[in-house]
């Protein structure tokens, strides 16, 4: 026998059942431009807290640095210094280099290479699911980022820019499902491929996939951007091939490539601008 | 519907989304970030009111795919699921015992990351699935498991340290009063 009480928390049940599977199919069917923007009004009451975890990262940082020893700086200026005067004769290198290759390029009728322009981003947070594999940086559109910027560090291609806020974005890293990557090997033959995404675990190794049955890999080659599917520019290093193997019958190739770039320790990153 | 606890409870969930954000410490070390929204369900469904598990279910779900590359409402159904079969059974479930609670705080870190792939692999989405998988899953399950008993004693001593607590009633009663004679 059902009492008053327990229908009263029987039609409870069923308003609360029906009240919130309603609401997360109605989220679910929102048109992505809207859901877009609900996702970046939700994630940007975390804020404060970004602004307030950041000062308490810096507090040790400051403490450090109160404390180092006059000595150990004026070690590490020289030691810029040193640095500095060598980037500079590397630079001037490089501007001859370069005015040398815009006249080969003229002469050849090549179209001229435009240089890259890039804009540092810190590295705010990573992805709470472990089943994505992205990051948010504190660049936004107010600093002129927008979709398929790509992103890199000092030693290599990271991945691109796959949404945009105001004061921050969302990239999403190579060997994550929703980044391909159209790569090329530096050998002879110049094989290209398409980066694809690799398993959970492991973030320095990636599959390079779609290589021709044909192709002769060996450990140790460079992998770069091919510059083909107009996201990644050509040139960007992206790993080095750790090993191949045939596919399909042999029909196609596919190769392990290791990271060039740390996608684990990532503090800071740059975004690059056409 | 008690308030404070509510909020307490969603503040939790709040704090607990971003520091699964912001410390990859975990990630970093085992391969797999650990998610205590399960075990914050867990602690709702037994001892909130269903609109309080309601409003986790939404608004953590909802703070969890704002920071995720997740479509956003796609952890709100799975939370809700586990909050609410607890719930409805708790009345059965030895609650106040700690092995209740880890027993439960296992299940759940164990099937809410399952019910969230199953969904987003039913929406035509294509997460990041390998062998590797099962050994996040694991760790899920395990981390979930060993934060539960935290869970549970955190919220435990904020209640009885923030929470109105009944005066106790004295044990003299004057109608019970033996009175003796002479003899």
């Amino acid at each position: 026998m059902i009492t008053g009480g327990g229908r009263m928390f029987r039609k409870r049940n069923y308003l609360a059942i029906g009240a919130v599977t309603l609401l997360a199919l109605l989220i679910l069917s929102l048109p992505p431009r809207v859901t877009a923007q609900l996702k970046l009004t939700m994630g940007s009451l975390f804020l404060p807290l970004f602004g307030l975890a950041n000062t308490t990262q810096q507090i040790p940082a400051d403490l450090a640095d109160s404390v180092l020893p006059r000595r150990e700086l004026f070690h590490q200026i020289d030691r810029l210094r040193q640095e500095n005067e060598q980037l500079k004769a590397q630079a001037i290198q490089n501007a001859a280099i370069a005015r040398e290759n815009d006249q080969l390029r003229a002469l050849l009728g090549w179209q001229q290479q435009a240089p890259w322009k890039l804009k540092l981003a810190n590295v705010i947070m990573r992805d709470p699911a472990n089943w994505w594999r992205t990051l948010q940086i504190d660049l936004g559109s107010r600093d002129g980022l927008r979709e398929n910027l790509p992103v890199l560090t000092a030693n290599g291609l990271v991945g691109r820019v796959s949404a945009v806020a105001f004061t921050r974005s969302q990239v999403v890293l190579i060997g994550d499902p929703n980044c391909r990557v159209s790569a090329l090997v530096e050998n002879p033959a110049h094989d290209t491929g398409i980066i694809s995404a690799s398993g959970p675990l492991d973030t320095s190794l990636v599959d390079l996939t779609y290589l021709s049955g044909s192709a002769s890999l060996k450990p140790g080659q460079n992998v770069v951007s091919s510059g083909l599917g107009g996201v990644f520019p050509r040139g960007i290093p992206i790993g080095q091939v750790v090993d191949s193997r045939p596919v399909e019958f042999g029909l196609y190739t596919e190769a392990r490539v290791k990271l060039s770039a740390d996608l684990g320790a990532l503090d800071q990153v740059w975004v690059l601008f056409p | 519907m008690n308030p404070l606890q509510t909020i307490l409870i969603l503040a939790a969930a709040f704090l607990t989304v971003f520091g699964e954000a912001t410390l990859p410490v975990l990630r970093h070390w085992l391969g797999a970030q650990v998610d205590l929204l399960p075990v914050l369900m867990v602690y709702a469904a037994l001892n909130a009111d269903l609109a309080t598990i309601s409003l986790l279910a939404v608004l953590g779900g909802l703070w969890f795919d704002a920071l995720s590359a997740n479509p956003l409402g796609i952890s709100i159904l799975p939370l809700f699921a586990v909050g609410f079969v607890i719930y409805v059974r708790r009345d059965l479930i030895l609650r106040e015992l700690s092995f209740a609670q880890l027993v439960l705080g296992t299940t759940a870190s164990a099937v809410v990351p399952g019910l969230s792939v199953l969904l987003l692999l039913t929406a035509g989405k294509q997460p990041l699935l390998g062998w590797g998988s099962l050994w996040q899953w694991v760790v899920m399950t395990v981390g979930g498991a060993a934060a539960t008993p935290f869970i549970f004693a955190l919220f435990n001593w904020c209640n009885r340290s923030l929470g109105y607590q009944p005066r106790t009633e004295p044990g003299f009663r004057p109608d019970r009063e033996i009175r003796r004679g002479r003899i």
